[in-house]
């Protein structure tokens, strides 16, 4: 699971759950690879992104680099800057570990890079 | 026996290890996901030449994954079944996998996808296979949630195999109470192997449904002439053989997007005996 996909995933299909976000990462193994660069879609993806939490996750998972707590404001045309978020982004994934629900605790584990979203049929 | 898999078993058992192999290893098979997945690309009308974060939903082992690649488009896909999953790692298709149930909802956050394309999975949607399963509700869940997680002017087209007009029924009227706009476009309609259903669903207001695909253009008004034609064909069938007949034939097949030689003034007219 790229940190990009862990950005934008919520638990709030849980019963009870209203926001569900951010999840919380345990990861026991991480792989680095590399991925072409395309810095038109980094600057475009990047105002999707909740930056604090792309921070918590990256750190959380001790990839964060030199990525700055906040958000830079001419980030379009730093490309320095949009490479180092494209390696966060796309390049680090969590391959064995689990995603924590924030409001109910809920474990959904990650097996090969997979996270396992189903729910059993009393959490609906 | 029916021959619809979603009769057989639920779709984290019909799609085991033998049946994810088929995706791989049927040419066949893999022709027609990409066809109806470089469609299905088409209908979402994205701007051309940049790169979108696109949604797949019942991924399975990443056919139409490679073909989102190929148009140099970011992806997520989620899907039931582990063992296609599997397939799917072992491909190296480029994207993120999630194993998910469509029918719980999708768990992204608001405004996330610039548009999310789905194929042949929809209609697994409509089945119970547990006691708790209600599909009108499964339906709304998955279209509500959607519909949350898709940016605003963005579209999810589905390329489904409804069983009968009652499931598109459900399917639509789902969609609709979730909030999109949209319809059914029907591709080669007069055919049964080459038909294909598109449900496009629209997030931003309602605009025109994109021309479905047939060889005629024609095809989907019906001439106020062809009336006459019927009366004529109610009183008995051409002669077998016979000129008519011939043409009626080739028009028949032609609708159905099969190839047929040209009309001329030899259609239909018997070889001089010198031949």
């Amino acid at each position: 699971m790229k940190l990009l996909t862990h950005n934008m995933l919520t638990s709030k299909c849980l019963k009870g759950v209203t926001v569900g976000y951010p999840l919380g990462i345990v990861a026991k193994d991480i792989k680095v690879s590399e991925v072409d660069f395309n810095s038109e879609f980094i600057a475009r993806i990047i105002p999707k992104l909740d930056w604090a939490t792309l921070w918590k996750a990256a750190e959380s998972i001790g990839h964060v680099g030199e990525l700055p707590q906040t958000l830079i404001q001419d980030f379009e045309t730093n490309e320095e800057f949009l490479k180092k978020v494209h390696h966060v982004l796309l390049e680090v994934e969590v391959i064995n570990g689990d995603l924590l629900c924030p409001e109910s605790g809920r474990k959904f584990p990650i097996n090969d890079g997979i996270p396992n979203m189903l729910l059993n049929e009393d959490e609906v | 026996m029916s021959r619809r898999p979603e009769h057989l078993a639920p779709p984290e058992l019909f799609y085991d290890e033998t049946e994810a192999r088929k995706y791989t290893q049927n040419s066949r098979m893999i022709d027609i996901q990409n066809q109806m997945c470089r469609r299905a690309i088409e209908l979402l009308l994205l701007p051309e030449n940049t790169t979108h974060l696109l949604l797949d939903i019942g991924c399975g082992s990443g056919l139409s994954g490679s073909v989102i690649k190929e148009y140099e488009h970011e992806w997520i896909g989620i899907d039931i079944s582990s063992a296609m999953l599997g397939v799917a790692l072992e491909r190296e298709v480029g994207g993120d996998l999630i194993l998910g149930d469509m029918g719980q909802g999708m768990p992204f956050k608001a405004g996330t996808f610039d548009g999310a394309i789905s194929i042949s999975a929809l209609q697994w949607l409509c089945n119970a296979d547990k006691n708790s399963h209600d599909p009108p509700k499964r339906l709304y869940k998955f279209f509500s949630t959607l519909f949350s997680c898709l940016s605003r002017s963005a579209r999810a087209v589905f390329q489904f195999y409804p069983e009968n007009s009652e499931q598109i029924e459900l399917i639509t009227t789902q969609a609709t109470k979730a909030g999109f706009y949209g319809g059914v476009v029907v591709d080669f309609p007069n055919s049964t192997k080459a038909k294909k259903y598109f449900l496009v669903l629209m997030t931003g207001g309602a605009t025109v449904l994109p021309r479905a695909l047939s060889v005629n253009e024609t095809d989907s008004v019906v001439p106020y002439a062809s009336r006459r034609e019927q009366m004529k064909k109610a009183k008995g069938k051409y002669l077998k053989n016979s000129k008519d007949w011939i043409i009626e034939k080739k028009e028949r097949r032609r609708k159905q997007g099969k190839k047929v030689s040209e009309d001329s003034k030899y259609t239909g007219r018997r070889r001089c005996g010198r031949f």
